[in-house]
Formats: C-alpha cells, structure tokens, sequence
C-alpha cells in the first residue's frame, strides 16, 4: 500500500516540527526519515500511524484519505524506539495482544492464535523465547519481538521509530541487514526514523533527508549521497571538506587553484562554498599537471584499512582532510611533516545565500 | 512521603561504606544508630508493645471476651461495611484521576493534583464538620432527608461520607507518579494494535501499575478503618449501631475497660503491621523487577 | 514568516487537536465530578455557613481567650513536633541509608506505622506509656516531668504521627546523592563534617523542609491521638479541632465553622506552601519525583 504525505504542518506551541512537508512511499518500498534530532522525523512518523494529529496538510493511504481515521483502523504496524513491549506479558502474549483485542466476530481461535504467532516468532527466528519475559531479554531479541508483534496484525505499513537506535554496534549491523531481508521477503511498504547516515544508506530503497521541518531531499541512497542537493545533506551525510571559493562562469576558484565545475555557466563572480568528501581529495608528492595547492601533513590517523590525513594548507589556515587506503598511503611513503600537493576531485559548489 | 520508591536502592553500602574518606568512625556510626533506636523506641516500639501487653494483661480470655461481645462485634462489621463501601469508590477515582494526568497534557493539572491532595491537608474534624453543615438537620439537605425520611448524620451514610473524604487522595497519589514514570508507549503500542481503551486500560496500564495500586489500596484500608476524628463527629456514637472500632476503642477507654479497650485496639494495631508489612514486600517486589530489567538490559 | 506560509494555503484551516489515546473525556470528568461532590462542595458549606456570621461576630468567635490558647497550643505543639521530626527524622533516614545494622530491615518497614495505625490507638498506647505508672512515665516523674495529661503529651502525639514524613522525604534524596560529590569533597581536603555540612545537608534542604511541612500540617489538624493523652483541660492543654468538636455538641454550628475556617486556610496556605516545596526540590534534584 502506497503512502501519499501531503503539506503536513505540524506546531509544538512555538516550536516548527514539521514545515509543509510532503512525501510520496510507494507501495512495496522501504523508506528511510533521515535527520538529526529534532528535525521533525519521528513527528512524521507517528503522524503517519495517527498517534499524532498534524495541523494541516493530509495522509492519503493507497490514494485514500485517511488524516482523520483513528489509529486502530490504519493498519499500520509500528516498531518503537524502546519497543513498548508490554512488560508483564510473556513474549507469546506479546506477539498475540493485537488477535486478541480484536472483536469478538473477527476474533481468530485460540488454535489459529497459536499457529500465528509461532510462524512470527519463528520468522525472527526466537521461537524458543514464547515463554519469557520482555525484562528476560536482550536488546536485539526485544527488538525483533516488537517487530513479530507489529506483524501480527498483518499491517499494510510497517512504521519503525528509530529501530536499531538502543542497540551497540554490533547487534545493529546485523540486526539491520536481517530486516533489510526480512522486507525483501514480505515486501510491505516500510517507513523507518533513523539518525544513522550509515543505516539508512545501507538499509533504505529512498532516502528523505530532513532536516528543521523541511525535507531537504528525497531520493535513492546512490542519489543522495553522491548528488546531495543541499548543503546540509552534503554535511550530513558522511564527513566532508568546506572551501570558501568564488565561483564565474563554470569555474570556481578555491585559494590558489581553479576548478572547472558542471553547471553555474551563467554566474558571475559569486561567493559561494565548494564541498569535496574526503575520499575525493588526491595527493601528490610532486607538482603535477593538475591544479593544486601546497599543503603539510600534520597528523596522520589509521582507522584499519584507511588512512586519515590532516592537511595544513599553505595559501590558507583551514585544514583540509583526506582519506586514503592503506595501500595508497604507503604507496606515497609520506609522513607527518612532509609536503605534499592536493588537489580536489568531484567538487560540488553552493552558492552563498545573499540575504 | 507515604508512596512506594521507585527509585533504586544506594550503592553507598557497598561502594562508600568502608571508605574512610566517605564514611564516619565506627564510634560516631555506632553512636549514631543508637540515638536513632532510642528515638523510634519511645515513639514507635514501646507504644507498639505497650497496645498488645495491655491487650493481655488480664489474660487470654478477657481478650477474646472483648473481641466478641456483641457491641464489638458490630462495630468491626461498620468499619468492615465503610471500608468495603470507600475503598472501591476511592479506586476508581484514584484509577481516572491518574489516567487523566499522567496520559494527557490540559491547562490546570497542577491545580488539579493540588485539590486531590486537599484532604490530606483538612483536619478530620473539619471533614465530619462540613458533611453535618451539608446533611445535618440544619444543613443543606437536612430538611429534603427527614422529609423523606433518609438519616445521613449519626447513621451509616455519614460515616461512609467521611471515611471516603480521610481516605481520598491516597490511591490517586500513589498511581500518579508511577503511571508517568511509565510514560505512554505501551498504551500507544496497544492503541495501534487495534486494542480499545477499556482493552488498554484492563491489559496494560493497570497490569503495570498493580503493585503502586495494590499499596494505594491497603493504606486506603488501613486508613478507612482506622478513621477516627472524621467519623468521630458524624457518627453520634450510638453503641451498636453507629460504632466504628476505633470508636468503640474510646468508648470502652472512657469508661475505664482497659483491657477491652485495648483488646479491640490491638486489632488495628494488628492491620496496621499488616499494611507496613505488605508495602515493604511490595517495595521489595517493584525493586527486584527493576534490578532484573536493568541488568538484563545492558547485554 | 507564517503569515506568508498561510498565505499560501489558505484553504487549509488549522485542524482541532484530538487526543490520541481515548478516555479523556471520561477519566477527566469522573475525577472533577467525583472531586466536587465528596471535597469542593461541602468544603465550600463550610465557607458559606460563616458567612450566617457578621464580620464582627466572626472575628470575636475566633479571638475568646480559650480559642486562642487553643490555636497557640495547636501551632506551638505541631511546630515543636514536626522540628522534633526533622532532626531526628534526618537522623533516621541517615541512619537507614547510609548505615547497616541487625534488624535494619524492620525498623525501615516499621517508620511507617503511625500513618498506618489508628490515631485512637496511638493515642491510648501514648497515653498509656506516658501516664503516670506507665513504661516511660513511672521513670520520668520522678524528675519532674509530666507529659500525660499536660502540653507535653500533646508534643508527644504530634511527634508521633508526624515521624513518617521527613524520613520518608529525606530518604529517597539521601539515596540518589552521587557518592562522586562526597568524593570529590574528601578529595579537595574537607574533612567529614565539612563534607555534610557543606555538601550534603545542603542538598537534602528542601526535601527536610518538605517533610517538615507535612508533618506540620499533619499535626495541626490531628484529632484522635492528641485527645486521649492531652487532658484536655480549657486554656491549658486544649487544641483546637477540639474546640471545634465541643461547639458542635453545643449545637454552635457557626461558631465551629467559623473557627474551622481559620484552619481550613491556614491549612490551604500549608498545603500551597508544601507543594511550592516539592516543586522546588523537585527542580534542585532534576528529578520528577
């Protein structure tokens, strides 16, 4: 079931939590809310699920309009950022609140209740935990529980706040491909908070960034990153070089070099900012036929199979980070100290807001 | 106050304890713990002991001869019948009012939880005072009642009236905190897996709270049954009939029945231990499952 | 800025807010309705049976001699009661948390017996301790000392029923205290004393202040427990929710309304005055509690 959000504007007294935003979920896909906190995201979420009423703007359902149906007649499933798993139930009765307080007349038997939630229990693959206590458990068995229990009711969209928040590194990782999997394998149309660049890249069909109320960008994980469309998502998605530049037709001049640039044929000596990924940044021993700047290796960070360099430009005071492999730096045979030639790759450049 | 912690127990014991540094000399403890026993010994143990020593003091026999001569008998089966009356009353009350404040955001809760505490605040007198000004013969509905023949003042009315005013407060005062410490995920967790509010309220909110509520009712027994001044002034002390224990207590106190006195007092003093006994096994209980959670969680 | 934004959408009226969780309505409403008829409203028969009253009459009903011998006995006693309260209830609660020893355990469990056990049988127990060939009374008179049947033994009942509170407020802040500070002080050189009087009663304020109040404004109204060991006698050991009984037996209606009322704003005032404490140390120690 496809998920329509339109001009959703939602106040908490003076405070903006969401700004006239608007997001489209195809049937089928899962979709990552991507922010930092704050941004309005978990608001979206549980305005989806009708825990929160928007101020404006609508939520259309499979073409439907459902801004004003209650919760319990959504169908949606969600996953919460703690898991609200209820405490004093066992993990069985759990997985079976959502058949039980059904009306009588739909009611599934007792028999049928059972069958049910064994399958779910044994699709997260924690069917030998029917008999314990949510308190019993680990944080990434909680949270497969939750995620049992939200299936139960055979939703049509499945809503995660912030799945794998509460959870350490390591559970996260795997707990995050096995739900990538487990949709391939339902394919219901999945919604999920995150504030982990890494996830939603990793997890997600599309992305939206958000970021203060607004939806900065929407789009593929591939897009997002590599075509990011603001600033913000630039910073936000994965570590990135600011340069001040000025940008005349086409071309942006960055301290001592120029850079040709894709679009901007038209502008006329703005100022503007030019962002470079680390990984994007070449160095050279040598001066070499393309354009760079001269700049001194201050520190030098291993992080396994990469290598971090802190770069002193000479034309400037900014510090210009690079990330390279192992097998490139050791290529250079440079250290901290040594002078070496940088020199830009992929530049994207923003031209400063004039207010 | 009188509600349940929540809060976890010290780690002082086994962290702080044998620190020289945080810690007194074992002269300055030892002296210190002895002040303190003196002091609960005057106020607390020997008026304790001294209620179930002058119970006895006759004997056996003359103890149980109290329990069940018939004015006594009657003035249990009251205190009986207006706790059985108020306490339920003061459950659904102490059930709504906490659900209202803890689960919901509205303009005047701060006033609201002030006026639920009024109670506590009113001497008794003034609560059996202000339902003789309401249903005395002088009072509001005194003449509406003879009319129609209806006795609320030194009858049994009046005492359940006044036991439910002592005994307002204390389920709502112990389910407030708790049920806002809860939050309301699971409610919300309930509410998106099709439950209705009565399947929320029934299976997940009163489950999690059954222990702070299960408190709240037995001090809202202990304290109905034992109502004193309130009752006191509504109940016209008509021997056998409008007789509570703890009036009967004083009745017989009067008249210099000692031991009968204290035979029935030692009754109370008895539900009294009870309700002491059972919030600490109920404080050990919500720690124990706390300690559980927590050190479950952190795998 | 949000002029423009409604500008732009000007079809779309901001929607009323419903609450997501049910019950409500219900739950609100029951708790102020029930409110009203067992508190609000025949609390408030007690302010308009007053007004049968002339301001003159009033006043003079509140201010005969033996009315406010009462009140000075009342007050005095409740506030030396509830000081009593605080120091040793600061000493009890030091005690329990910081401290083991044999029998802990019920000790702890049995601070909270005078708000469980009937004030009549506190009363009679006390009375019965303290009278004159009583446990304590056969020891203390000889020196003199008489507290049945005296002011003394009214300071002894308020004592009594007002031990939970400061215990039972001061207790829990007692337990929260990062043993990091007292750390921190022994580490920059104080020595215990300075530590507790610089570092930790300073935190432990405003909840002693707390249970101080209630159990002040505890000991003001009680009734059952004074009255048994008081004496009772006009002008000397007389409180005053007893005056307000013994008008009542006159059938002086107004007049123990009238006194009545002075309590029931004083009591009001208590009650404002404790809750603006609790806020307060609620705020000081970051917590909800």
């Amino acid at each position: 079931m496809s998920i329509e959000i339109r001009n959703i504007t939602k106040q908490f007294g003076n405070f903006n939590a969401l700004n006239n935003v608007s997001v489209e979920v195809p049937s089928g896909e899962l979709v990552a809310l991507l922010g930092p906190s704050g941004c309005g995201k978990t608001t979206l979420l549980r305005i989806i699920a009708g825990l929160e009423n928007s101020d404006r703007g609508s939520i259309l359902f499979h073409g439907e309009e459902a801004t004003d149906r209650d919760v319990r007649e959504r169908q949606v499933g969600f996953v919460f950022q703690h898991y609200a798993l209820f405490r004093h139930m066992t993990v069985f009765e759990n997985v079976a609140f959502g058949l039980r307080v059904r009306p009588k007349k739909t009611r599934p038997t007792e028999a049928e209740i059972h069958r049910r939630v064994h399958e779910l229990l044994n699709l997260v693959q924690l069917d030998w935990l029917a008999d314990r206590y949510p308190p019993q458990l680990s944080g990434g068995q909680r949270q497969r529980i939750a995620l049992a229990r939200a299936l139960a009711v055979e939703p049509k969209v499945l809503l995660l706040d912030e799945p794998f928040g509460a959870l350490d590194a390591k559970v996260r990782k795997d707990l995050r491909r096995w739900l990538r999997r487990l949709h391939d394998e339902l394919h219901i149309t999945s919604v999920f908070v995150t504030h982990d660049q890494e996830e939603a890249l990793e997890v997600a069909d599309r992305i939206v960034v958000m970021n203060q109320g607004n939806v900065e960008q929407i789009g593929t994980p591939q897009d997002v990153y590599d075509h990011p469309a603001s600033p913000f998502v630039y910073k936000f998605l994965g570590n990135v070089n600011l340069f001040h530049s000025r940008v005349h037709a086409g071309r942006a001049q960055i301290g001592d070099i120029e850079v040709a640039l894709e679009g901007h044929q038209d502008t006329e000596d703005s100022p503007a900012s030019a962002y470079v990924r680390p990984h994007d940044i070449d160095i050279q021993k040598t001066r070499g036929e393309q354009p760079a700047f001269e700049a001194v290796i201050s520190y030098v960070h291993s992080l396994g199979p990469l290598v971090r360099l802190e770069l002193q430009r000479a034309d400037h005071t900014d510090i210009v980070e690079a990330e390279l492999t192992r097998e490139k730096f050791k290529e250079l045979a440079v250290g901290e100290g040594d002078t070496v030639f940088v020199s830009p790759k992929n530049v994207r450049v923003f031209l400063d807001q004039t207010a | 106050m009188s509600s349940i912690a929540v809060s976890q127990y010290s780690n002082y014991q086994s962290r702080v304890a044998h620190n020289r540094a945080t810690s007194e000399p074992a002269w300055i403890r030892w002296t210190l713990i002895g002040i303190t026993l003196a002091f609960l010994s005057v106020f607390l143990f020997i008026p304790l002991a001294a209620v179930f020593t002058e119970a006895l003091r006759k004997g056996v026999e003359t103890y149980f001869a109290a329990l069940v001569e018939p004015d006594a008998v009657a003035a249990i089966k009251l205190t009986l019948l207006a706790a059985a009356i108020a306490v339920p009353l003061n459950l659904v009350f102490g059930v709504a009012a906490a659900w209202a404040i803890a689960k919901f955001e509205f303009k005047g809760k701060s006033i609201l939880i002030t006026l639920i505490d009024l109670p506590f605040a009113v001497s008794p007198v003034i609560a059996g005072l202000i339902y003789v000004l309401v249903f005395g013969l002088q009072g509001w509905f005194g003449a509406w009642l003879i009319e129609n023949d209806y006795k609320v003042i030194f009858a049994v009315p009046g005492i359940v009236l006044a036991t439910i005013f002592v005994t307002f407060p204390f389920v709502a005062r112990e389910l407030i905190p708790l049920m806002q410490a809860q939050g309301k995920e699971e409610e919300e967790a309930g509410l998106v897996l099709g439950a209705s509010g009565w399947q929320i309220l029934w299976r997940i909110t009163l489950p999690n709270v059954k222990w702070g509520l299960l408190y709240g009712v037995i001090l809202t027994n202990a304290r109905a049954m034992g109502e004193f001044g309130a009752v006191s002034v509504v109940s016209g002390h008509i021997r056998g009939l409008t007789n509570t224990m703890p009036l009967h207590v004083e009745i017989l106190y009067n008249e210099y029945n000692y031991a009968a006195a204290f035979a029935v007092a030692s009754l109370l003093a008895f539900l009294a231990l009870v309700t002491v006994a059972l919030k600490s096994f109920i404080e050990w209980k919500i720690e124990r499952d706390a300690s559980n959670e927590e050190k479950l969680s952190e795998q | 800025m949000t002029q423009v934004i409604t500008a732009n959408h000007p079809p779309l009226r901001k929607r009323k807010q419903k609450n997501v969780l049910p019950g409500f309505n219900l739950s609100l409403g029951y708790t102020i309705l029930y409110l009203s008829l067992i508190v609000l409203i025949p609390l408030s028969a007690a302010f308009i049976k007053t007004t049968e009253l002339s301001f003159a009459e009033f006043w003079e009903t509140v201010t005969t001699p033996r009315v406010v011998a009462s009140y000075q006995l009342t007050f005095g006693a409740s506030l030396i009661g509830a000081g009593i309260n605080a120091v040793f209830g600061l000493l009890t609660a030091w005690v329990l948390v910081r401290y083991s020893f044999p029998g802990k355990k019920i000790v702890d469990a049995l601070v909270d017996l005078p708000f469980a056990l009937p004030t009549a049988v506190a009363g009679i127990a006390l009375t019965a301790i303290f009278a004159g060939n009583g446990w304590l009374g056969s020891w203390l008179e000889p020196l003199g000392i008489k507290v049945a049947f005296t002011p003394l033994g009214v300071v002894v009942a308020l004592t009594f029923i007002g031990l939970p509170f400061v215990v039972r407020t001061v207790q829990p802040v007692l337990e929260d205290l990062e043993a990091e500070a007292e750390e921190a002080a022994a580490s920059l050189g104080a020595n215990r004393w300075q530590t507790f009087s610089r570092v930790i009663l300073p935190a432990l304020y405003p909840a002693l202040l707390t249970g101080f109040a209630l159990a002040f404004a505890r000991a003001v109204g009680e009734y059952g427990s004074v009255i048994f060991i008081a004496g009772n006698m006009p002008m000397v050991s007389e409180i005053t929710p007893l005056i307000i009984i013994t008008k009542l037996e006159q059938y002086d209606y107004a007049g123990a309304t009238a006194v009545a009322v002075v309590m029931l704003v004083i009591s009001f005032a208590l009650l404002l005055a404790i809750n603006g404490l609790q806020w307060w140390s609620s705020r000081r120690n970051g917590s909800a509690r």
